[in-house]
């Protein structure tokens, strides 16, 4: 059975660009899938095409197990979306602007004025909630955009890069209500160029690059494909490097990398912390003064660049703005 | 049980009606968020109102001594004259605030959330078409306060002056509906502004807004009598009283029938524009 998020061959160009180049996507009810990539690379292309905003040129979608392109209207029923710009009108205050999205869920007025009263309070809002938004930090027009995608408590959740922007004090925030939103089985995909983010969050990652799915898998899986574990040896004195790449070669999987200028040799290894215990005591034995050593595992960073040859943040600060302009 | 989900719950939203219930409601939802939007942007209505000021006040005394309407120098013939075409210039000059209002919504991703909603098809444009119209009535009734004070007056009656106002606003709502294509077709509300506003300075002036056609070169007196806008000011004349003894009206169709023809042009802008805008605005990509 196809998961709450379901797409295949997604395809979609702008002229010479191919944002979405032939994307599959399968999101289990309840998980959350972190679409990772750089700017440009098809995230919010492929988001759009999901909330039934923009059509693909082929391929199918399913979203709640409804058809994307045959029954938008029922899709829209059941989606909360939460774009890359906090979309409020900033002349309403905070609570009319949730009533009059609610009201266009086709909620009763009644019901959609009890429900964001109740979602100002919980996304702590309830003091400025009769302020016009213009008048709101970044952090709190997030907030709002958010709570305004939850109206109806939907049953599948999507997040554009939900915390560009945003200081850590905030992004920790809305990662605790992203969590919550989860733990009571919300289905989500999330775009993110934060390695960390994705990390934090999402069950599966999918990395995306030039509208491709280039790997997918849990972070851990992910990890393990860049080659899993190594030591990490700084060593004190220079004319200790070559003593130091002895013993590690004893230990080592792989080839041992020095770099003399900073003192640092790398090697990768299996057999975590108890063969890290093995490398100082015979560093120790012979001698070899450290000033760091460690059992490093790789970051997703370390993922993107070894898949894509390229760090993940090519693009500069700027959000998506290539695929902006490509739509 | 958490305020963010509802376990169980297998679908979130209640089913839309659908249809033309929802199309009406929806709409007013949105009509009412543009309206206090306008409220709480007091500087926009208080511009919106000098510039027609403004023209008035400009036309009646610099021109006025000097256009002659039914073989007379008259300034008072000719400002009531005048205050038809000044009437229909400002419900036209709507169309700009409805295409920068789009394009806004457009640039700071509202059109997306309100795509992403499971809403009637044309609302967002029904309501803020239909917000302008508000505007654009309150408008109407500053004006003709100012036209009193500089001497215009109604000569038929109390039900054909409404009636002309009728044409008008039917008049700016049509125009809307093409600043909503506008809007919806540019990247920036500044943009829109002025893509709404360019184009309207020769279709208000070669037209019999302010002077009479019986002057202009034939083929511009064509255009300005098969013209929408000089329909709806010809109509309004009649029906104010304000065409001055002796004017010659012209012989085309649209202006020996002008509200008629009035009624035809602004339900045929509304019917193509419509149509075109709600179609761009399903396709819209912010």
């Amino acid at each position: 059975m196809p998961g709450a998020i379901y797409a295949e061959g997604l395809v979609k160009t702008f002229g010479d660009v191919r944002a979405l180049d032939g994307v599959d996507l399968d999101v289990p009810e309840g998980t959350v899938l972190g679409l990772l990539g750089p700017n440009g690379a098809g995230k919010t292309t492929a988001v759009r095409v999901l909330t039934t905003l923009l059509r693909p040129d082929s391929g199918t979608a399913v979203v709640a197990g409804i058809d994307v392109l045959k029954q938008p209207n029922e899709v829209r029923r059941s989606i909360g979306l939460s774009g890359q710009f906090a979309a409020v009108d900033e002349y309403l205050t905070g609570r009319e602007n949730l009533q009059m999205v609610g009201q266009l869920y086709q909620m009763s007025g009644r019901d959609a004025k009890a429900r964001a009263a109740e979602l100002l309070e919980r996304f702590n809002l309830a003091d400025a909630g009769d302020r016009p938004a213009k008048t709101y930090s970044g952090g709190m027009r997030r907030r709002l955009d958010l709570a305004a995608a939850l109206v109806v408590s939907p049953p599948v959740m999507f997040m554009d890069e939900p915390t560009t922007g945003l200081d850590p004090r905030n992004r920790q925030q809305l990662w605790s209500i992203i969590q919550e939103l989860v733990a009571g089985g919300t289905t989500l995909l999330l775009t993110t160029q934060y390695l960390e983010e994705a990390d934090q969050l999402a069950h599966d990652i999918c990395v995306v690059d030039h509208g491709k799915v280039i790997a997918r898998g849990t972070s851990d899986q992910l990890k393990a494909r860049t080659g899993g574990e190594r030591v990490e040896v700084v060593v004190h004195e220079p004319e200790q490097l070559t003593t130091a790449a002895e013993v590690l070669r004893g230990f080592g999987k792989g080839e041992t990398t020095v770099d003399t200028h900073t003192r640092r040799l790398t090697v990768p290894v299996t057999g975590g912390a108890k063969l890290l215990a093995e490398v100082i005591r015979e560093l120790d034995g012979r001698g070899v003064e450290i000033d760091d050593i460690g059992l490093r595992r790789p970051t997703l960073d370390d993922v993107f660049i070894s898949l894509t040859g390229h760090a993940a943040e090519t693009g500069g600060a700027d959000g998506d703005q290539p695929e902006e302009a490509a739509a | 049980m958490s305020v963010l989900t509802q376990p169980g719950a297998d679908t979130a939203a209640p089913r839309p009606r659908g249809g033309i219930v929802q199309s009406v409601k929806d709409s007013l939802v949105v009509a009412r968020r543009n309206l206090i939007r306008m409220l709480r942007i007091p500087e926009m209505i208080i511009f919106g109102l000098i510039q027609p000021i403004m023209f008035v006040v400009l036309f009646s005394y610099v021109f006025g001594g000097s256009i002659s309407v039914g073989g007379s120098l008259d300034s008072g013939l000719y400002r009531e004259f005048l205050m038809a075409g000044i009437f229909a210039q400002t419900v036209t000059f709507a169309t700009a605030g409805a295409g920068a209002g789009i394009a806004d919504d457009m640039h700071k991703g509202l059109i997306d959330r309100f795509r992403s909603l499971p809403m009637a098809r044309g609302a967002v444009l029904t309501g803020r078409t239909l917000a302008d119209l508000v505007q654009t009535s309150l408008t109407i009734v500053v004006l003709a306060l100012v036209a009193l004070l500089v001497g215009w007056r109604i000569h038929e009656g109390v039900p054909k002056m409404l009636a002309g106002f009728g044409l008008l606003l039917l008049l700016g709502y049509a125009f809307s509906w093409i600043g909503a294509l506008i809007g919806l077709s540019v990247r920036t509300p500044e943009a829109a502004t002025s893509g709404g506003l360019i184009w309207l300075f020769p279709l208000t002036f070669i037209s019999t807004a302010f002077v009479p056609s019986s002057n202009m070169p034939a083929f511009l007196r064509h255009i300005a009598e098969w013209n929408p806008f000089s329909a709806t000011v010809q109509a309004c004349r009649e029906l104010f009283g304000n065409l001055p003894q002796g004017y010659p009206v012209p012989d085309a169709w649209p202006m020996q029938h002008p509200v008629l023809a009035s009624v035809i042009w602004s339900v045929v802008i509304i019917a193509v524009f419509r149509t075109l805008a709600v179609r761009k605005y399903r396709s819209a990509a912010a």
